[in-house]
């Protein structure tokens, strides 16, 4: 059991952690403690053409030269701190939170990576499973994660979530049941634009890992959660589909109600569910996704975790439960569950 | 004769008292161990091979069958089975026949793998409430999907799906060739299939044409003999199946013995009545692999790209790599055939020592594939010694498509797993050509069996599936997440990529 929030305000206006603080923390009935995190989207906007990586590091001597070492390799460190932090009594810093503005180089890139987003995707990866005492934990363009071991109220404190400004929110309140309550395995979890928070628990996740990992992405954060973000990633990134089209493949109708569309939805469900079969995600989940252009709600193909949306004007909302929407907004309108694996996007409007 | 004869194998003793001297068991034995003289039925034990025909035939339970009633002194280098051999071979000079599966008490790797189940976090599915879906499609599948835009500034579906059999439940009947056994337990097993939406194999025998009206459900096989290959017979195959090599007995060729060759066989193989069909160890035009790649190619040219192409190999060490090798070409599934794989007749040298387990052989090659990026572009078929339900989740789990089953399809017509049937003596009806026999077998209730097995393994499969929290088949596939490992040594669990209990 886990509680789930995510907010798009569509035009961009941006609004500060303080309001998704106290309606994370309604839902501390859904969490344990161990585990709360946040992200936020728009924050970053004097450094909005680099890639902000946060990193857990275990001190700032060995593991910090590694990841120095690495990055300058691969591109400039336009500017580097710890992310400000004040000490709450819930919470043992056990991880010292950093932040890099990172610009990869672009005389760099060729071979086997591609791209500015091959390159950092490739640093997340290799630093995650090498490097001992140091987790890049986001490494997104003008977006940050920030996340602990902790419950929701002392870990948006610990970082000062208030002080931070997005136009979209994602934030989880964690009660861990497969995986250790450790810093990395908080959500939300993040690579590149992607963020993920989940309540739930993925009984595909072999089939999931196995897959992504033919294509380079590496699951070292303990927890199921980590693959959706890899997911996205390879499907929404690398193979170009449109978020309707990766929730199809994660979330896919079942072969009976295929059977009963039209020739041309049928075949373009089954060509879905044949290449991308092992990327279907099955247990219970409810999960919101960040991306570069807004926000995926989805649930599980027979909905066994709960999801409620609300909508005001240009925000969209969608959490675990409809009293965390009213608390962020008590003027909302428009409060409907959505049909299980029915997708429930909010783009910003151009 | 200095050797003088071994003890016999079994001792067969009638319940004087209960039998009713009906004569039923003379009537089935088709060995010879009954006959009658006088009033008196007497027993020939020697010529036992615990078919247990004649137990399932008597009527009053008269008749008790006991294994080694003589047994040599006991050594555990020198075992019966050791010493027999020497026996039999100095008294021959031959190869030893042996019938069924590897017979070496290796420990079972499916026994020691266990499957999981959801408690509390996240909840069971119960497939009687809610959807299962089992649907499996074998033949190659796109890596990515393309669209296109038209030019009206719609977004098209670009992507074409190579032809792929559609199976209701991922449990085919493997190749098993009418001559091996007999044209009822083809037709049984035909009518199983197609009434279960899945598929079978015809073996290296060609097409009966009473098996015509299963074409559909039939895929034929192209074996180093050829036999039975013409255009006609690839045409009508859901599929087409280029054999290699077979599990039982990797590395050698095949051996139908000239009695079970009778007319109806002779027709069907296009071979010479009575003769020995014998198909060579490699196919004559096979010395590579560009040479598969080139027959694959023919065949899919002869029957114009329209049906799905497997290759069958036996598992063997390097099996990873020639799988590897077989997914580059334009192969749709590759069958793997581990070592305790059933074969009417192999050499015991052979069904014994040859080839390793299946459950390995599915994890190197479902590995190795992923590691070239090239799992999608091939199926792989799992067979050789799966006993249940629970070892098809289990090799699903490790990675395969879908299995092939052969003697467990054999024991729902009947079969004991005597080991006899390169002697076409088969009392069941199953491996013989001999018509008094053959006719024991009815298609009808064959058929019904078969299916009844079929359904069996499908709705346990569904509530492994449903108590693992997992409502579609692709989700289980490779997910060895959801197994655990119990009494496997370190080696062992790191190939098989499984954690141990408790992990």
């Amino acid at each position: 059991m886990c509680g789930i929030i995510g907010f798009i305000d569509r035009t961009k206006s941006r609004m500060d952690g303080s309001s998704i603080k106290v309606a994370l923390s309604l839902m501390n009935e859904r969490g344990s403690g161990d585990g709360a995190g946040y992200a936020a989207y728009g924050i970053y906007p004097e450094y909005a053409d680099c890639y902000a990586l946060h990193v857990f590091f275990d001190n700032l001597t060995e593991p910090k030269k590694k990841v120095d070492e690495l990055l300058h390799q691969w591109g400039e460190i336009v500017h580097q701190e710890e992310i400000p932090t004040t000490p709450q009594p819930g919470i043992k810093k056990v991880h010292i939170p950093w932040r890099y503005f990172f610009k990869p180089s672009e005389n760099l890139m060729e071979g086997r990576v591609a791209s500015e987003n091959d390159v950092v995707m490739h640093i997340v990866m290799e630093v995650n499973a090498t490097v001992k005492g140091a987790t890049i934990f986001s490494s997104g363009k003008n977006m940050g994660v920030f996340k602990a071991s902790g419950w929701p109220e002392d870990v948006a404190n610990f970082y000062r979530i208030e002080d931070y400004k997005g136009y979209i929110w994602l934030a989880h309140n964690r009660y861990p049941t497969n995986s250790p309550g450790w810093w990395g395995g908080a959500h939300p979890f993040n690579l590149l634009n992607w963020s993920v928070v989940h309540n739930g628990e993925i009984t595909s996740y072999g089939t999931n890992q196995r897959y992504v990992e033919e294509y380079g992405y590496k699951c070292t954060a303990l927890t199921d959660t980590e693959v959706v973000a890899y997911l996205f990633d390879l499907l929404g990134r690398q193979h170009e589909l449109s978020h309707e089209m990766v929730v199809k493949a994660l979330a896919p109708p079942f072969w009976d109600d295929i059977d009963r569309m039209p020739a041309k939805e049928a075949e373009l469900n089954k060509v879905i569910r044949l290449t991308y079969g092992s990327a279907l995600m099955n247990g219970p989940f409810a999960i919101v996704v960040g991306t570069e252009n807004g926000i995926v709600g989805f649930t599980d193909r027979i909905k066994l975790r709960p999801l409620v949306v609300g909508e005001n004007g240009s925000k969209l909302y969608i959490s675990s439960e409809e009293a965390a929407i009213r608390t962020l907004d008590p003027e909302v309108k428009n409060i409907y569950t959505p049909r299980a694996g029915e997708p429930i996007i909010g783009r910003f409007i151009e | 004769m200095t050797l003088g004869s071994v003890p016999p194998k079994f001792k067969v003793s009638i319940d004087r008292d209960q039998c009713m001297d009906c004569g039923r068991c003379i009537e089935n034995c088709s060995y010879g161990v009954y006959r009658r003289e006088g009033d008196k039925i007497l027993i020939e034990s020697r010529k036992c091979t615990a078919c247990l025909r004649c137990v399932a035939m008597c009527p009053r339970d008269a008749i008790d069958i006991t294994e080694k009633p003589i047994d040599y002194r006991p050594h555990p280098v020198w075992t019966r089975e050791a010493r027999e051999d020497i026996i039999n071979q100095a008294r021959s000079g031959k190869i030893i026949l042996s019938g069924m599966g590897n017979a070496k008490d290796l420990p079972i790797i499916y026994d020691r793998l266990l499957l999981d189940a959801c408690q509390v976090t996240n909840p069971s599915i119960d497939p009687l409430r809610e959807p299962m879906e089992l649907r499996t499609y074998i033949g190659k599948k796109p890596s990515k999907i393309k669209f296109r835009k038209t030019e009206s500034g719609d977004v098209e579906l670009e992507t074409k799906l190579a032809p792929n059999l559609k199976l209701d439940t991922p449990i085919m009947i493997g190749h098993m060739s009418f001559g091996a056994i007999s044209l009822n337990s083809q037709l049984s097993m035909a009518k199983a299939v197609a009434e279960t939406g899945t598929f079978m194999g015809t073996g290296e025998g060609g097409l009966h044409k009473k098996l015509y009206p299963y074409q559909d459900h039939m895929i034929v096989q192209v074996a180093s003999g050829r036999f039975g290959v013409n255009i006609d017979y690839l045409e009508r195959g859901a599929a087409i199946e280029i054999k290699i090599g077979q599990g039982a007995k990797p590395g050698i060729g095949g051996h139908l013995p000239g009695e079970k060759v009778n007319e109806e066989v002779s027709k069907t193989r296009m071979i010479p009545f009575g003769s020995d069909a014998i198909s060579p160890a490699p196919h004559h035009d096979i010395y590579s692999i560009e040479d598969l790649v080139q027959l694959i190619r023919s065949l899919k040219e002869a029957t114009e790209w329209k049906k799905p192409i497997f290759v069958k190999i036996a598992a063997v060490h390097n099996v990873a790599s020639i799988a590897a090798g077989i997914a580059r070409s334009s192969a749709d599934a590759v069958v793997i055939d581990g070592f305790r794989g059933g074969t009417g007749a192999a050499p015991k040298v052979f069904r014994d020592n040859v080839g390793i387990p299946i459950e390995v052989a599915i994890a190197s090659v479902d590995q190795k594939l992923r590691e070239q990026g090239v799992r999608n572009e091939i199926s792989i078929i799992a067979s050789g010694g799966i006993r249940n339900s629970a070892d098809l989740a289990k090799s699903i789990a490790l990675g395969a498509d879908s299995i092939y089953i052969g003697t467990a399809a054999l024991v729902a017509l009947g079969c004991r797993v005597c080991g006899n049937c390169y002697r076409n003596l088969c009392p069941w009806g199953i491996a013989t050509q001999r018509p008094d026999l053959v006719s024991r077998l009815d298609p009808e209730v064959g058929a019904m069996q078969v299916s009844n097995l079929i359904h069996g393994w499908t709705l346990e499969l569904s509530e492994l599936m449903g108590a693992a929290g997992i409502n579609s088949i692709e989700s289980l596939r490779g997910n060895r997440d959801r197994l655990r490992g119990y009494m496997l040594d370190e080696g062992m669990l790191k190939i098989l990529d499984v954690l141990p209990a408790g992990a």
